[in-house]
């Protein structure tokens, strides 16, 4: 078992490997050039500021060099200096990651729980109305683009009803300081529920599949037979057997995750990394993308490789197997 | 008897649903066609007016005719998705055929190729080659086609793999007909009903990742009527209350893709003798 996950661990860090390889490539081959592209954007850069970038990339060397020279900076936790912000980026991804975080971990949670609850209610009365409800629900949403969720959310809730506020993650003109718990909670629940509301197709539809193959399985037919109630078959076979690939379904989510937050936090302006990586593309900001595309694939690696752990090993039944 | 007639009309059923769905889709399309552009001029008359017979969907800041916006909208998407699906789909069959055909060690690439591609966020991912490409038409296309054939490539490749043991395959092998015989006139002609299913359901994925890339505002100048770009445009308009800038062409949105999908469902279902009637 051990060996396993070693040998999972290798091919997690070949595949980083082979990513930053891939990113660096198609930025090399793309005509755009990084130095001219920091100076074309903003002509005040100093002469000190630009050599300083010439040496962060490597220009003057060969494409093997610049890159060792680029990951070895990239190990260090040197990911090089935003052009829009001037600041370092690895402080920027730091400030946005928690409120990303937080609005991704949530959303996690919410639409994982509501999305298996949902899928087993619907497995457990097949074919009945609640069943159909859930699976039309599932169905419609995975054809409904994010971001337009957000903006019918926010034409009800913040425009119609004014429950909440449009946008931001906290009240314009108040001091960072002033700011309360509860005003940041108000501007949090419209992105998070976005985000949660699509989240659970996903889960649904597997966990009620899962769950009808549970219940057309002989154990249950037996446990029928023997008199447990519906309770009892989803208390005792229902949650064991199904629980853990929803559970892993739901980490190898963390791409689809990010992909939304990405979009959520345009529609409600809220600066997590999604939408600073939005801006860092569009005004051509190379250092602070590349900075947040690393970061957002090591997280769906991660993901992945707790999905794939859990698949393959906590499973009470492959103890010795492996 | 009973069941035969029950299964033959859920067949049925599926046939003219599906006519329906595409008949939709079609009259989208003519649709796009046939409005005039005149429906686009600005006019200070017609601003901001509420959805009515005139104007189905309302009119925009600047008078034009939301209506005809989003259908024209939708034929970019369309042709795009016809594209950019036809272009992954190409991508998958060759990465597929090319795993299972050719020993393990190919096979060991391509499916460390598709873990690395599946390790970046998806979007992210299409943000960067649309951002390296240039943005523009290019940047879309070949960000979206270079993104969505992984999963479709591991179905070819368990199915080219499950063919390959097939008897047929392996007199022909012994006949010295030579790989590239076997691939060209054996297995293409036996995955092509898979290969047609996966490009009607890659549509729907297609369409709904090009409207958030031109959301966010990569790849077409604002002028340009993509569903997306409409979308982030009426953003600005919603705190005045102007609902319908946005309900509208998003509902068009949301129903095509479903009808893209529920015909690549029913198309599947139907190749499918031994399940279609459930």
């Amino acid at each position: 078992m051990a060996k396993n996950t070693v040998i999972r661990m290798i091919r997690v860090v070949t595949l980083l490997i082979g990513l930053s390889i891939l990113t660096f490539s198609l930025i090399h081959l793309s005509p755009m050039d990084p130095v001219n592209a920091y100076i074309g954007g903003d002509g005040s850069a100093s002469p000190e500021q630009i050599e300083k970038f010439k040496e962060y990339w490597g220009v003057d060397k060969s494409p093997v060099e610049q890159y060792f020279s680029w990951a070895g900076a990239l190990l260090q936790g040197n990911f090089g200096t935003s052009m829009l912000y001037r600041t370092p980026v690895i402080d920027i991804i730091q400030s946005r990651f928690v409120t990303s975080l937080a609005l991704m971990g949530t959303a996690w949670l919410l639409s994982g729980v509501i999305g298996y609850l949902l899928g087993m209610a619907a497995a457990m009365n097949r074919g009945k109305i609640i069943d159909r409800i859930i699976k039309w629900y599932s169905y419609t949403l995975v054809s409904t683009p994010i971001f337009w969720m957000g903006l019918i959310l926010l034409i009800v809730f913040a425009v119609g009803l004014e429950w909440f506020p449009v946008g931001l993650a906290v009240p314009p003109g108040v001091m960072e300081s002033d700011v309360r718990f509860l005003d940041r909670l108000h501007h949090f629940v419209l992105p998070a529920l976005t985000l949660s509301i699509l989240g659970v197709a996903n889960v649904a539809m597997h966990t009620r599949e899962k769950m009808i193959d549970i219940l057309n399985a002989e154990y249950v037919v037996f446990a029928k037979a023997r008199g447990e109630s519906d309770w009892q078959i989803f208390k005792y076979h229902g949650i064991r057997n199904s629980i853990l690939p929803a559970i892993s379904l739901q980490f190898a989510y963390f791409g689809e995750l990010f992909g939304g937050s990405m979009l959520a936090e345009q529609v409600f302006a809220y600066p997590g990394l999604g939408s600073t990586l939005t801006t860092a593309g569009l005004k051509g900001d190379l250092p602070l993308m590349v900075g947040i595309i690393l970061i957002s694939s090591l997280f769906v690696f991660a993901g992945n490789f707790i999905a794939d752990i859990l698949n393959k090993v906590v499973d009470p039944r492959m103890k010795g197997a492996i | 008897m009973l069941s035969i007639h029950y299964g033959l009309n859920v067949r049925r059923k599926m046939l003219i649903l599906l006519l329906l769905t595409s008949g939709f889709l079609l009259a989208i399309l003519i649709l796009s066609f046939w409005l005039s552009n005149d429906n686009l001029r600005l006019s200070a008359a017609s601003k901001n007016l509420v959805p009515s017979v005139q104007h189905l969907f309302g009119t925009d800041w600047l008078g034009r005719d939301m209506f005809t916006r989003t259908i024209k909208g939708m034929r970019l998407s369309l042709i795009l998705g016809a594209f950019t699906s036809l272009l992954s789909v190409l991508i998958a069959t060759v990465m597929g055929i090319c795993a299972a055909s050719f020993g393990k060690t190919v096979d060991a690439v391509i499916s460390w190729i598709i873990d690395l591609f599946i390790g970046m966020p998806h979007l992210v991912f299409m943000i960067l080659i649309c951002f390296i490409a240039g943005g523009g038409v290019y940047g879309i296309v070949l960000g979206i086609s270079l993104t969505h054939w992984t999963a479709m490539a591991r179905l070819i490749r368990s199915e080219v793999m499950q063919i390959q043991n097939d008897e047929y395959i392996q007199i022909s092998k012994s006949y010295g007909k030579s790989a590239w015989f076997i691939a060209r006139r054996h297995i293409l002609p036996s995955i092509f009903p898979q290969v047609m299913v996966g490009f009607l359901l890659m549509f729907p994925h297609v369409i709904l990742h090009e409207a958030a890339l031109t959301f966010l505002g990569f790849g077409f100048s604002p002028q340009t009527p993509a569903v997306g770009i409409i979308l982030s445009e009426a953003m600005s308009h919603i705190s005045t209350g102007k609902w319908w800038l946005v309900v509208f062409p998003g509902l068009l949105l949301v129903i095509v893709i479903k009808s893209f999908d529920s015909i690549g469902e029913k198309i599947r279902i139907l190749m499918e003798p031994t399940s279609s009637n459930e």
